[in-house]
Parts: C-alpha cells; sequence; structure tokens
C-alpha cells in the first residue's frame, strides 16, 4: 500500500511552499513512499522510555553585553536584493 | 618526496611547502602560480571549481611575500594556495552552494573561519563545486556541472565536498575546506584518495556557513596527509561568540598529536560495518589497516554498535526536517533568485495584468474610492495581494531549487507536518539517542573506532543519480558521527585493482581530535598510499 498519495504531495508542497510540476507530483510520491517505507524500519523499536536527541550538545542560552556592534552597511545588505527600491527590499504588494 | 623526480610546487604538502617558502626557496606567489598552472591544465577534466580567484589569490600571495621579506612574523601556513567549498562566505566572492538559487549572490561579510584563514595568511584561490546545499553524496546534484574524480574521470568523486576533494587530489589545490552533515567530507575524501577531518560539533565555527541541517553540519579540512590536516585544525578551531553552538574548550596544538606511537592504544572495530555484501577490495584494505596496527602495538578490539542499521533512516528525517526549516529562507526577498519574470509572463497569459501595471492602476485607485470599499471587498483585495506574494514565493523556489533540494525539502515537511511529527521526527530524535549510546559505551572501552568510511569505492557518473534510496545508502558509515557529533578521519588505505582508492575511518570521543591524529599519523608513516597521485587519464572499461 501507498503511504503517500499525489494529494499528500500537493499538500505537503503546499506546506513548503513549492510549485510542484505534474511530472515531478507523481515522481516524489513514488520516491517519497519508497523512503518512508525504508524509515519505517524505526518501528522495530520500542523507544517509550528514550528520551529524544535534538542536540548533542548540552546547550544553554548565551549571553552578551547589549552594545551597539558593527552591522552592514544598508548598501551592502541590498546588494544582491532581486528587488531594491530607497534603501528596502521590494516584494510584490501585500496590503492596501 | 618521490625519489628520481622532479616534484612541481603545487604537488607538495602545505607543511613542505611552508618550510620552502620560510627558507625563501621559494615565493607564495610562485606556488600559488603553479597552482594556477595545474589548474588551466586539470580544470577542464576535473571541474572541481565553480568560481576562480586567480587575480585576489596573487594579489594576496604578494602580500604574504612583502611580510616575508620584511621578516615579519608569519603563520605556520602563510601563503598556502586553500580552496573552499561553495557554502562558506567570503566578503565579495558568490557563494552560490551549487544552486540556481544564490548563482549570482555575493556574500556581504566573512565566514568565521574565512576570517581565520585571512589573519593567518592563506591565499584563496576559489570556490569548490558541491552537491547543492550540500545536499548529495556525488556532487553530481551541483546545478552548474559534473566533477570527476581525478583517479578515473568517469567516476564521481563523492559528495557533498566533492569539488574540494578532487581539487586536492589533482594537486590544483594544496589543501581545502570541506562541510560534513552526513559525511561529506570523509565519503569524498575516501573516494579521492586524501585526507578528509570532520571535528567534533562545536569546534569550529559554522557562523558564515550555509546552514543545512544546523545540528548536523560541521566544517573541517581535505588535506593531502593528516600532517597539513593538524595544521589547518590549528587554525580553524575555536570558540566563537557569533556561533552560540561552538564551544569554548581549549584548543591544543595538533601539530603535537603527530606521534608515531599507537602502542597500547585500544581500537574497537564495530562488527556492524563488516557486513555482508560488502565491497571485497574494501574490505580487505580495511582489515589489512587494521592488522598493521595491531602489529605496531595497538590492542585490537571487536565492539557492536547495534542501532547501525538504523543510521541512515534517522539521518534522512532528522536532517531533511533541519533543511525544510534553514531552507524556508529563500523566497526570493532579500537575496538569491526572484521568479519576477516569470511571473509577469504567466500574469499575461492568463489574460491578467502584469504585476508593475496593475499596481499602478490600483496605486491610483481607479475606479473605487477608498470609503465606498466594502469590507468583504477589501479582505478580497489582500487575500489577492497575499496570493501574488505567495505565487512568488513558490515559483522562486520552484525555479531557484533542483530536484534533490525538492526532495529532501518536501521530506522534511512531512516528517514536521501535523500528524506525522511523533511518528517521524521525533521517533528519528529517539533512534538518534540510541545511535549515540552505542558509540559512548563503545568509546568508554577504547581510545578509537575504525570502519570503512564508504562501503564501496567510487561510482560512475550516472550509477546512482535516479535512486535517492540507493545513494541515501552509499553514508551508511559516515552518519552515525554526525548523529553522536563526535570527530571522525578518512584516511587513504589502499586501492582497488583498478585504481580507485580506498579509504579508512577513525573515530574517538568528542573533542578527542587528538587521538584521531594520533592514529591517523601512525598509520600515514607505516604506509606509502597518500603519496599516491593519480594518473588523471580518461578511461574506459
Amino acid at each position: 500500500m501507498s503511504k503517500i498519495t499525489k494529494q499528500d504531495v500537493e499538500y505537503v508542497a503546499k506546506l513548503a511552499r513549492l510549485k510542484l510540476s505534474e511530472k515531478e507530483k507523481g515522481k516524489f510520491a513514488k520516491q517519497l513512499d519508497q523512503i518512508l517505507k525504508y524509515v519505517d524500519k524505526l518501528n522495530e523499536l520500542d523507544t517509550e522510555k528514550v528520551k529524544p536527541t535534538s542536540h548533542v550538545l548540552p546547550l544553554k542560552n548565551v549571553f552578551r553585553e547589549d552594545k551597539v556592534g558593527k552591522s552592514l552597511k544598508v548598501e551592502k545588505a541590498l546588494e544582491s536584493a532581486p528587488e531594491k527600491a530607497r534603501g528596502f527590499f521590494k516584494v510584490p504588494k501585500v496590503i492596501d | 618526496m618521490r625519489k628520481g623526480k622532479e616534484m612541481k610546487l603545487n604537488e607538495l604538502t602545505a607543511y613542505e611547502i611552508s618550510k620552502l617558502i620560510r627558507k625563501g626557496e621559494v615565493s607564495s606567489e610562485e606556488v600559488t602560480k603553479s597552482v594556477f598552472e595545474r589548474i588551466e591544465k586539470v580544470e577542464k577534466k576535473v571541474g572541481s571549481f565553480v568560481t576562480l580567484m586567480k587575480e585576489g589569490a596573487l594579489k594576496q600571495a604578494r602580500i604574504v611575500d612583502e611580510k616575508i621579506k620584511k621578516k615579519e612574523k608569519i603563520s605556520p601556513l602563510a601563503g598556502i594556495p586553500i580552496a573552499i567549498k561553495d557554502n562558506m562566505c567570503i566578503d565579495g566572492v558568490l557563494t552560490t552552494c551549487s544552486s540556481k538559487m544564490l548563482e549570482n549572490f555575493k556574500s556581504p561579510y566573512d565566514a568565521t573561519v574565512i576570517k581565520r584563514l585571512k589573519e593567518n595568511d592563506l591565499v584563496f584561490i576559489g570556490k569548490t563545486n558541491m552537491d547543492e546545499f550540500a545536499m548529495g553524496s556525488s556532487t553530481e546534484n551541483s546545478a552548474f556541472k559534473i566533477t570527476h574524480n581525478p583517479w578515473n574521470l568517469e567516476t564521481i568523486p563523492g559528495g557533498s565536498s566533492g569539488g574540494s576533494a578532487a581539487a586536492v587530489a589533482s594537486d590544483e589545490a594544496i589543501l581545502a575546506l570541506g562541510s560534513d552533515t552526513g559525511g561529506s567530507i570523509r565519503q569524498p575524501a575516501s573516494l579521492c584518495g586524501v585526507v578528509g577531518l570532520k571535528p567534533t560539533y562545536g569546534r569550529v565555527s559554522r557562523y558564515g556557513l550555509v546552514a543545512f541541517a544546523s545540528s548536523l553540519d560541521q566544517i573541517g579540512s581535505i588535506t593531502k596527509d593528516v600532517t597539513d590536516s593538524a595544521l589547518l585544525m590549528n587554525v580553524i578551531s575555536g570558540y566563537d561568540e557569533r556561533d552560540s553552538t561552538s564551544c569554548d574548550y581549549p584548543v591544543p596544538d595538533y601539530t603535537k598529536s603527530l606521534v608515531n606511537n599507537v602502542k597500547g592504544m585500544k581500537i574497537g572495530i564495530p562488527k556492524e560495518y563488516f557486513i555482508k555484501g560488502m565491497d571485497e577490495e574494501v574490505e580487505k584494505s580495511v582489515k589489512d589497516a587494521i592488522k598493521l596496527l595491531e602489529k605496531l602495538g595497538a590492542q585490537i578490539k571487536e565492539v557492536s554498535l547495534p542501532h547501525t542499521k538504523y543510521a541512515v533512516a534517522v539521518y534522512y528525517l532528522i536532517a531533511t526536517a533541519e533543511a525544510s526549516s534553514n531552507l524556508a529562507r529563500y523566497e526570493g526577498v532579500k537575496y538569491g533568485h526572484r521568479a519576477s519574470a516569470g511571473l509577469r509572463q504567466r500574469r499575461i497569459s492568463l489574460g491578467l495584468k502584469p504585476v508593475s501595471q496593475s499596481r499602478q492602476s490600483e496605486e491610483k485607485g481607479v475606479g473605487i474610492s477608498a470609503p465606498l470599499r466594502s469590507a468583504s471587498r477589501q479582505d478580497r483585495q489582500v487575500d489577492r495581494q497575499t496570493g501574488r506574494l505567495l505565487e512568488m514565493y513558490e515559483e522562486t523556489r520552484k525555479e531557484g531549487f533542483g530536484d534533490e533540494v525538492k526532495r529532501r525539502i518536501m521530506l522534511g515537511t512531512y516528517a514536521l507536518s501535523a500528524g506525522y511529527y511523533d511518528a517521524y521526527y521525533l521517533k528519528a530524535q529517539k533512534v538518534r539517542t540510541l545511535v549515540k549510546e552505542d558509540i559512548d559505551k563503545a568509546l568508554e572501552k577504547c581510545d578509537c573506532l575504525i570502519t570503512p568510511t564508504s562501503p564501496t569505492p567510487s561510482f560512475k557518473i550516472g550509477e546512482k543519480i535516479n535512486d535517492p534510496l540507493k545513494m541515501y545508502l552509499s553514508d551508511i558509515f559516515t552518519i552515525s558521527t554526525n548523529l553522536a557529533g563526535i570527530p571522525g578521519i578518512s584516511i587513504p588505505c589502499g586501492f582497488t585493482k583498478k585504481g580507485l582508492p580506498i579509504g579508512l575511518q577513525i573515530l574517538a570521543k568528542p573533542f578527542a581530535e587528538e587521538t584521531i591524529l594520533k592514529v591517523a599519523y601512525t598509520y600515514e608513516q607505516n604506509t606509502e598510499w597518500h603519496k599516491r597521485k593519480p594518473p588523471l587519464v580518461f578511461t574506459r572499461d
């Protein structure tokens, strides 16, 4: 049985902000299905009492003094912007 | 140095060149020129680089030569040409990640590793090809070019740091930096017959490294021998306040670990890494290497890492989940590709006004006076506008990302989505704990572990590219290292009958790079594999 349908692919693509071609949808449905069946082997393990590892280091918050430091100049920050105007990033209109 | 044949400067190691530069026998400019001569000669066949920085490199080299002339104090690697994987930012230079998405992205700042290399006067020769956003094991996922393995141009160099490994193997670079999320330094080093070191997670700052999977990514070295790895580690290691996951842990002088002695060291051999069906030549070379280390006085003992077979599954859920989040930033606003041209076309073909025109009419408020607009009409307007922004994101990402990147974003998004989070992502994090505990336990009883780096030698270009799962399985021996955050090195330990390199992997406890270097150095001092050079000929079999 397939774990992933074309509808699932369309739903996930929407969440991921990806537009896919019809051909890609079919291909990804098949490949993701294959990969998910492979990762199903994790269910052989009883992990009820196992703590999850999100990170290998004991992370703690790092504080620094609230001082003004050097930052990028506006022109430099905008240098690779696809569209810019008057010192800002330009995007398609969102609200009136 | 090889006897009977005069070696060119670019064929030497960083350590050898460093001595010559200090004695005043050669200049950094001469070394840099020899590297670019080599690039001119072989780059068309090998294809290691996506950006070359010849002019800047020669300028940097001359500055170093001036310093030497003035008898200024210089660092051990001053004047040595280095290649940088194209996912690390150099101020003012393109950082493409071999993706169409970042084809024109010029980095506005230096990554911390780059800053450190600059402070030590290393010479940047170029940015190397890679799998797009470091996702792949063959460098075939680059949006720009194929990199060929210098040992057989019809085979892949490994990946994702394939350009860096191929550049060092073909003497186009003296040193290189790579990044390793699931084996991306060690596997290409193994397949190209060079030395690749992935340090402990947190040992080297990731600031300025384009993020793929943040809990796994680590920058490391690709070099011609173990001595050069130690020298480069001395430069790039250490705490960085700009990377809150870098560790404030003392950095030793790694060259002190270059000791030819493994007497009494306990080396563990994980039995799960010698499985039925593995390449016979790889198995034999690695077992021979273990025998040699035993002869040199190491104690060899079998250990078990029972959860090894789950590592690939864990990795492809965790790495893709993190990637789907990290790559959300590419939406065509602040930098990188934007699908504006395509959108304009589409709007016209749908019978809509092009964006700029419709925007103008709206700005003028043609036909509607604001107070008369009903609330629902305003809502509709907002929906339409938001839709346009979303469409821009979606089109941008469709055009900018390649196949493998899309596949991983899809898998990661799926694993994190409502209803599947516990079943996939959380489950993977739990099994990650088990994989890590296996390794921690084994390393309580041993100083280090030895395994093959890759289950097979290099394979043909195109062989696995259409079968993602098969490609993923080529990382089976390197992935656990990243899941556990420990350091690992791959060093050459033999060749197949067809002349392809085989690599040996040495793993140790967190921050035990010194142990790894000591074992690797001892092996290297007692073998000749690392001295072989690729013939760089086109062969068909």
